[in-house]
């Protein structure tokens, strides 16, 4: 029911589709409110949000800092540039390792979807060879993988 | 040390690159030998080879009329980095949406009437 796609269109775009069990007033909020982020948008097992900083209004600030048990750690920052509540977000962020990595432009749109959500993220890369290079690495197939997985476990 | 991690990013944007990234972790070997397993003109392996060069990537000797490439010794690290970032950016999201699911599940118990 929930599984992920992800697709490219043009040079410089990833499209990635995910459902959910849940009205896009719920989807959105948990994109948004510091308190819920830092219990789902944590990366791997293991891993803590300790600072959540998220404005969303057209130039708000959002600066994510994650961190694991050994110390290790990393941070993302942004701005949001428009903010239609509960259906649509557009933002840039840029991952900080700690190098910034190139500008990526995001647009979340949540739609209704029977009684659930349908979540569309457009990426929008600075160039083609950013865009392959990150595809390329195995981001989609890893994906994939991991909605197989997740597939089984409701499954179950 | 943004720019070194956009070269990195462009030098592995190609699939050919990437195979010969692979084949010289396993050792070094000459434009020859790199250009058997391809079906591209020498030429056109040299072309790669300087991209990968220029992002340091790959270093090169000379051993009379030969070029042998080899990994360079920043390769991993440089490669490393961009790791981080994208399995970072892979398995966060599997991992994350996976908890999001559970997160609404919490905040809509199934069967739960929302009023418009």
């Amino acid at each position: 029911m929930s599984k992920l796609t992800l697709r490219t269109e043009g040079d410089t775009f990833v499209v990635v589709t995910r459902r959910f069990a849940a009205p896009p007033a719920a989807v959105f909020a948990a994109h948004v409110e510091p308190a819920l982020l830092q219990q789902w948008c944590l990366g791997p097992d293991g891993w803590t949000m300790p600072v959540c900083i998220c404005d969303p209004r057209p130039g708000g600030a959002i600066r994510y800092e994650w961190q694991n048990a050994e110390g290790h750690g990393f941070h993302l920052t942004g701005e949001f540039v428009e903010v239609e509540a509960p259906h649509r977000l557009v933002h840039v962020e840029r991952m900080h390792l700690p190098d910034p990595t190139p500008d990526n432009r995001v647009e979340t749109t949540f739609t209704a979807d029977g009684d659930g959500t349908l979540m569309v993220m457009r990426m929008t890369l600075p160039d083609a060879e950013t865009r392959a290079a990150m595809l390329a690495t195995g981001m989609a197939d890893g994906m994939e993988v991991g909605y197989q997985r997740l597939d089984r476990m409701t499954q179950r | 040390m943004r720019a070194h991690l956009d070269t990195t990013l462009a030098a592995l944007a190609d699939p050919t690159r990437r195979a010969i990234l692979t084949r010289l972790a396993r050792g070094e070997a000459t434009v020859t030998e790199l250009v058997a397993p391809f079906s591209i003109s020498q030429p056109a392996i040299s072309r790669h080879l300087k991209v990968l060069e220029q992002a340091g990537l790959i270093v090169r000797r000379v051993d009379g009329a030969h070029r042998p490439c080899r990994l360079a010794p920043g390769a991993p690290a440089a490669l490393d980095e961009l790791d981080t970032y994208l399995a970072m950016l892979r398995k966060g999201m599997e991992r994350s949406y996976e908890r999001l699911d559970q997160l609404l599940a919490r905040m809509h118990p199934p069967g739960r009437k929302d009023k418009p």
